[in-house]
C-alpha cells in the first residue's frame, strides 16, 4: 500500500502537467470561433441558422465520440497530427459552442440603454464595446467561464482514450502496473476534484477583484 | 459501403438499445438518490449535511470515466466484481446524483414556507402539503435543469465504452475495427445521440408547457 502509493504519486503528477496543458490552452483556443460563433447569432438568417447548428451538434453529442471524429477525421484532410494537438483542438472546438452561449448571454445582460447612452456620449463603436459593454459583460460571465474551465479538466480525462498520456492515462498505466488499481484510480479522482476546486478558488479571486469599486 | 452500411445496422441498433437502457437506469438511480442527498443537504445537522456537500462538489469535479475504472478494476481489488452493466449504471447514477441534488435542494427552497403554513392552517396533514402543495411546484421548477442533468448522463454514458460495455460509442469502435471505415461509424452514432439529445429537450419543453398552463 504504501509502496504503491509512492509509485502512483509521482506518474499522476507527471500525467497533471498534460492535463493542465491540454485544458489551459483548448479553453484560449476556443475563445475567438466561440465569439465568431456568438456574433453570428446575432447575423442573418444564414449566419444564424449556421451557429445555431454547430452549437448544437457540438452541445448534443458526447465529447468522447467528438474527439474519435475529429482524431480519426484530420488525417483525411492530410493532417497528420500529434494525439495530443488532436486532442486539444477537439476540446477547442467542444468548448467554442459551450463558450458562445455564454457570450451571448452575456452581451444580452448589458441594457440597451447603456450603449445608446454611451454613443450620446460621443464614444464611438469600437470604444463602446471595449470600454462599456465587454468589462461588464467579463464579470457576469466570469463565473459560468471558470465553470467551462472545469468542465475542459474534467473532459480532458477522455483524451486519454486517443493515447494522450495525460493523468487518467498515467492512472490506467500505473494501476496496471502495480496491480493496484484502487489506490491509483482513487488517487487520480482527488486530483482532479483538487485541480477543480483551485480554479474555482482563483475564479473567485479575480471575481472578488473585479467587484472592487462598483456598486453593486 | 452501403451494403456495409446496412450489414452493420443490427450492431448500431443494439447499441442503441444498450446506451437507451444504461441512460434510462443511470438516470433514474440519480433522480431516486438525488432527491435523498437532497433532503440531506437541507438537513440543519452538519454532521448529516456537511458529508453529503462534500460528496455533491466531488461528483461535480470528478471525471466519469475515472469513477468508472474506480468501480470496476477498483472494486474487483477486494472482491467486489461488477459485470459491466452494473458498474456503469451504478457509476453514472452516483456520478449524476451530485447534480440531481443541487437542482431539487433548490427547488424546495424556492417554494415559499407561507404555502406550507398555510396548508397546515387549512387542515391538510403535512404528507398532503408535501404531495399536494411542494412537491408539484418543485418539479415544476426543477424540470428544465432536470432535463438538462438528463441530457448531460444520455451524453456521458458514451464513456461507458471505456468498461467494455457494448453501447453505442463501443459499436462504433467495434464496426470501424472490422470494416476500417472510421468516420463513418463514429459521425453515424454521433447523430443516433444528437437525435436522442434532441428529443429529450423537445420533451422537456413540451412537458414544461403543459405543467406551466396546469400549475400557475
Amino acid at each position: 500500500m504504501d509502496n504503491s502509493l509512492a509509485v502512483v504519486w509521482p506518474a499522476l503528477l507527471d500525467g497533471l502537467v498534460t492535463t493542465v496543458a491540454v485544458s489551459l490552452s483548448a479553453l484560449p483556443l476556443g475563445a475567438p470561433l466561440a465569439l465568431l460563433l456568438a456574433a453570428a447569432g446575432r447575423g442573418g438568417r444564414l449566419l444564424r441558422s449556421a451557429s445555431a447548428f454547430y452549437v448544437s451538434f457540438w452541445r448534443g453529442t458526447p465529447i468522447l465520440v467528438q474527439l474519435l471524429i475529429v482524431f480519426y477525421f484530420l488525417p483525411f484532410l492530410g493532417l497528420e497530427l500529434e494525439p495530443v494537438v488532436a486532442a486539444t483542438l477537439a476540446l477547442a472546438l467542444n468548448t467554442a459552442a459551450f463558450q458562445s452561449e455564454i457570450y451571448r448571454a452575456g452581451l444580452q445582460a448589458i441594457p440597451m440603454g447603456e450603449r445608446e447612452a454611451a454613443r450620446m456620449l460621443g464614444f464611438s463603436a469600437s470604444q463602446t464595446f471595449l470600454r462599456i459593454e465587454a468589462p461588464q459583460a467579463f464579470r457576469i460571465m466570469l463565473p459560468a467561464l471558470v465553470g467551462e474551465m472545469q468542465a475542459l479538466v474534467k473532459n480532458s480525462s477522455l483524451v486519454s482514450v486517443i493515447a494522450v498520456t495525460d493523468m487518467a492515462r498515467r492512472a490506467q498505466q500505473v494501476a496496471a502496473s502495480t496491480f493496484r488499481p484502487l489506490e491509483a484510480y482513487a488517487s487520480a479522482l482527488v486530483l482532479y476534484v483538487a485541480v477543480g476546486a483551485v480554479l474555482a478558488g482563483i475564479g473567485l479571486l479575480i471575481e472578488r477583484r473585479l467587484a472592487k469599486g462598483v456598486g453593486r | 459501403m452501403t451494403s456495409g452500411f446496412l450489414s452493420d445496422l443490427p450492431l448500431y441498433a443494439s447499441g442503441l438499445l444498450t446506451t437507451l437502457t444504461v441512460s434510462l437506469a443511470g438516470i433514474a438511480l440519480s433522480v431516486g438518490t438525488g432527491i435523498v442527498l437532497a433532503a440531506a443537504l437541507r438537513s440543519p445537522l452538519l454532521y448529516i449535511s456537511l458529508p453529503i456537500r462534500l460528496y455533491v462538489e466531488f461528483t461535480r469535479g470528478a471525471p466519469l470515466m475515472l469513477v468508472l475504472f474506480l468501480i470496476y478494476y477498483g472494486g474487483a481489488q477486494f472482491g467486489l466484481v461488477l459485470n459491466p452493466y452494473v458498474a456503469g449504471v451504478v457509476g453514472l447514477g452516483l456520478y449524476g446524483a451530485g447534480a440531481f441534488a443541487e437542482i431539487f435542494r433548490a427547488g424546495f427552497n424556492a417554494v415559499p414556507k407561507g404555502e406550507i403554513e398555510a396548508a397546515d392552517m387549512l387542515g391538510l396533514t403535512p404528507g398532503q402539503a408535501f404531495r399536494h402543495i411542494e412537491l408539484p411546484q418543485a418539479l415544476g421548477l426543477t424540470l428544465p435543469p432536470s432535463i438538462g442533468q438528463a441530457i448531460n448522463l444520455v451524453k456521458e454514458s458514451s464513456v461507458l465504452s471505456v468498461i467494455t460495455l457494448a453501447e453505442l460509442t463501443k459499436v462504433a469502435g467495434t464496426i470501424s475495427s472490422i470494416t476500417f471505415a472510421v468516420v463513418t461509424p463514429y459521425l453515424t452514432v454521433a447523430l443516433l445521440y444528437w437525435a436522442i439529445v434532441e428529443s429529450l429537450s423537445r420533451l422537456g419543453f413540451y412537458l414544461e408547457r403543459r405543467l406551466a398552463v396546469k400549475g400557475y
